[in-house]
């Protein structure tokens, strides 16, 4: 147990390496992309709408597909079974996440700078952090607007959550949710902390 | 085109047996000859889902709408109404509409011409007139709907010789059918035909950016009746072509009167001299436009001897050639544009008529070549060949333009390449830009002025046939047969890629001053015995859904189609009340109704709109007025 702890300790305290601070800057550039590429994706296809209809979700802002129109076109349909009309200012998180990724970006050049391995875990801890919290929070906002139907809506449909992550079909729309480049971004993000960890792993404090 | 079904209907009676007719059922030899081997059916065949190269805009006659087929597939894709109501688009019901018909509930749609930037197509514009009521109209090509009427244009009367587009759009030129005394409303004694009437060619502005027509200058000419035209090109840019048919000045029995000269009299009109005249005071005004009197002013307007009773003249598309056909004379005349400059400039007339210098016939004809009975119009191709509708014959003859060699211009029977059958008396015929610069030279498509027994019967109103021909080959091959509405008379063919139609009319340019967009700006508004509405529609619903007014009340509906949605077409009719709007995704209509019977009535969407569109409905209610009685509780 002492043993492990010391073990914790020093490689808490190892010192970062050339290559683990070129990472580190790099990862920070990954999240400063993220601010402004779409996050994740949302397309319904039906057989009267054989283009789709999409919806791009940034960390700021909610774009419908063709020039904004889609949004309306599935604000629309979404009535006729009460669903609540997606609206960009009932989106509270795309005020501050824009700031919170602009933070982490700020953390990981900190990292850059300091180059001390402890950076570096509390960086990755509290981003994993920030990550399931995004993730359960866009999940709670899919079951919400599912699940919160109108009562007096023309359709009655059994309230359902929209899948967070791959396709399935309600009613005559295949529905489909892929993370886009922003999100994959993210994923590089942390693929570069555990890069530039592992590169300095050895490193004498 | 009219004048010549009564004057070469009798001919093609006593003609009968010779020409391409045969009995229902029966081939023709010219079918039996191209059919083979299903190859045409693959050549027109446009699987579901894909599209046709070609739009094909027909004109439709006193039908007064313009129709929209595609080609090669000759599929009917779209009406477009001009001058007459037509309730599938609520055309003629809404105030704009109904503003631009005027008095008038028909029109007599003759030849669509389609606007031109440098002397080909450039997919922004569709001309057409109107012969009855003297009037042209210009059809948006990005929403294909009409968007002006101009006229009844003054000092016109009958506009036939219509639509002729300059190469850059300048002019949307005219020629008058008939002759009347001027100014209209003047009362004549027709016996004094020659004497008190006239007619007249009109240059119609059309704005380079807008489209915006206006009338620009007029000519007067002697009561001839013109026929058709063309305008010039290239080397003969600036300059209008028009046969005539009446050189005579006969004003009865005109089915001989008329015929009785070896030739009439071909107007050959300087566009740009006769603008710059107005330009510079030279013209007198009429009715409210200037006039220019080309007897005073010389250097606007010849006249051309042309063999008997012409009917179209066309120019090639280098511009130098131009060829008239003589309705009553089995030949093409082809004259040479080079050859009419000098004459003008040698002042090689043959006389003068009222003024007029009358180019001499044998300094500027080319050559008459023999393409076979009742030659009407011709089109071109691009390759050097003219087609030539033969109505008496039944036939289009494709024949070698000029320069011919010397072998080929001792017997011009030589430059006759090929004749090919249609099924009946064709009337117009035309092929993809065939009066621009660039024919696209693949299709021909020959209009028939008489059909009979090639379809299952629909009782005595037979209808209009047309034939698509493959003019890619050495020989004309026959492809395929569509029936259209009545009656075309000419058509224009432009390439699908050169039209950009919108789906919607974007939210951005609604510039409707009582447009609204959302529930909360929607309203009634009452003042005096007037009732304003601001209403939107939107799957599945009016807002208001209700509107409450009084006996003798002026109703006004501002409705706006919220949707930016294609195809998400909303309509509005009202029960017993005549009113029928259609409203397309971003558009905003205005109707007015006077409420003349009292009770409710319900109005609804007329457009199926979404799996709620029964439910698209709501109340329209009409109280009495008050009576002296009630008003008093
Ligand atoms: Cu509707």
């Amino acid at each position: 147990m002492h043993n492990f702890l010391r073990r914790e300790i020093l490689f808490l305290r190892r010192p970062l390496n050339l290559t683990s601070r070129v990472l580190l800057l790099l990862a920070a550039g990954a999240l400063a992309a993220a601010i402004f590429l779409p996050l994740w994706k949302i397309h319904l296809v039906a057989p009267q709408y054989r283009e789709g209809l999409a919806l791009d979700i940034f960390s700021h802002k909610l774009v419908g597909g063709n020039g904004g129109q889609d949004l309306h076109e599935i604000n629309t349909l979404n009535h006729y079974i009460g669903m609540k009309t997606l609206s960009q200012a009932d989106f509270a998180e795309m005020t501050w996440m824009p700031f919170a990724l602009g933070g982490f970006c700020l953390l990981a050049l900190r990292a850059a700078v300091i180059g001390r391995m402890a950076s570096i875990v509390d960086l990755g801890v509290l981003f994993l952090y920030f990550t399931a919290f995004s993730l359960g929070n866009f999940y709670y906002r899919l079951h919400t607007y599912g699940h919160t139907l109108d009562p007096r809506a023309p359709m009655t449909i059994e309230p359902f959550t929209p899948v967070m992550l791959g396709s399935q079909k309600i009613a005559n729309f295949v529905q489909t949710s892929l993370p886009q480049s922003g999100g994959y971004m993210l994923a590089v993000f942390i693929a570069l902390l555990f890069a530039a960890a592992w590169c300095s792993r050895k490193e004498l404090p | 085109m009219k004048k010549s079904l009564l004057i070469s209907a009798t001919l093609a009676t006593a003609l009968l047996p010779f020409s391409g007719c045969n009995p229902p059922g029966q081939k023709s030899a010219g079918e039996t000859k191209t059919a083979s081997a299903g190859t045409p059916a693959a050549r027109t065949y446009v699987a579901p889902g894909d599209k046709d190269e070609y739009y094909l805009f027909y004109s439709g006659g006193h039908s007064g709408q313009v129709y929209v087929a595609g080609i090669p597939s000759m599929r009917h894709i779209s009406t477009i109404p001009v001058f007459a109501p037509y309730p599938a688009t609520g055309y003629g019901f809404d105030e704009e509409s109904k503003k631009m018909l005027g008095d008038y509930s028909w029109g007599d749609v003759h030849h669509p011409g389609l606007s031109k930037k440098d002397g080909v197509y450039d997919g922004r514009f569709l001309f057409v007139n109107d012969n009855a009521n003297n009037r042209v109209a210009r059809i948006s090509l990005s929403d294909f709907k009409t968007h002006q009427i101009l006229g009844p244009i003054p000092n016109s009367s009958g506009n036939h010789g219509s639509s002729f587009v300059t190469d850059n759009t300048e002019y949307v030129l005219v020629a008058s059918r008939f002759s009347v005394p001027l100014p209209k409303g003047r009362y004549a004694d027709p016996k004094d035909y020659e004497k008190e009437f006239n007619g007249m060619l009109s240059g119609i502005k059309v704005d380079p950016q807008s489209g915006e027509m206006s009338v620009g200058w007029q000519i007067l000419t002697p009561p001839f009746d013109w026929d058709l035209g063309s305008t010039g090109k290239g080397p003969s840019e600036g300059w209008a072509f028009w046969t005539s048919y009446n050189t005579e000045m006969a004003h009865e029995t005109l089915e001989a009167t008329s015929t009785q000269g070896e030739r009439d009299y071909a107007a050959v009109v300087n566009w740009r001299a006769a603008e710059a005249a107005v330009k510079e005071g030279k013209a007198t005004m009429l009715d409210g436009v200037p006039v220019i009197d080309p007897a005073k002013v010389p250097g606007v307007l010849y006249f051309m001897p042309v063999p008997k009773s012409p009917h179209g003249i066309d120019t090639d598309p280098s511009g130098r050639w131009i060829a008239a056909g003589g309705k009553l004379q089995p030949v093409a005349s082809v004259f040479d544009f080079e050859k009419i400059m000098a004459a003008i400039a040698k002042k090689d007339f043959e006389s003068e008529f009222r003024g007029v210098p009358v180019i001499r016939y044998e300094s500027v004809l080319e050559g008459s070549v023999p393409v076979g009975l009742g030659p009407l119009h011709t089109q071109f191709d691009g390759r050097g060949n003219a087609y030539t509708s033969l109505y008496i014959e039944s036939v289009v003859a494709k024949w070698k333009l000029p320069p011919w060699t010397a072998e080929e211009k001792a017997d011009l029977n030589k430059v006759i390449l090929d004749k090919i059958d249609v099924h009946y008396n064709i009337g117009h015929l035309v092929l993809g830009g065939g009066d621009t610069k660039k024919p696209y030279g693949d299709y021909l498509v020959a209009m028939n002025k008489l059909s009979k027994g090639r379809h299952l019967s629909v009782g005595p109103s037979q209808p209009e046939s047309s034939q698509l021909i493959d003019v890619t080959g050495q020989k004309m091959a026959m492809l395929y047969e569509a029936f259209t509405e009545p009656e075309p008379h000419f058509a224009q063919i432009i390439k699908a890629d050169t039209v950009n139609a919108i789906e919607v009319y974007p939210k951005a340019d609604n510039k409707h001053p009582h447009a609204v967009w959302e529930a909360k700006d929607t309203g009634v508004v009452r003042n005096g015995n007037k009732v304003e509405v601001k209403m939107i529609a939107i799957r599945s619903r009016f807002i208001p859904d209700r509107i409450d007014t009084q006996e003798g009340d002026e109703l006004t509906i501002h409705i706006t189609n919220v949707e930016q949605t294609t195809d998400m077409i909303h309509g509005i009719g009202i029960i017993e009340q005549n009113m029928n709007v259609v409203i397309d995704p971003g558009e905003t209509k205005t109707l007015k109704v006077t409420m003349t019977k009292t009770g409710v009535f319900p109005f609804y969407c007329t457009n199926f709109c979404s799996a709620l569109h029964q439910e698209m409905q709501g109340y329209l209610t009409v109280k009495p007025a008050p009576t002296a009685e009630t008003a008093a509780k």
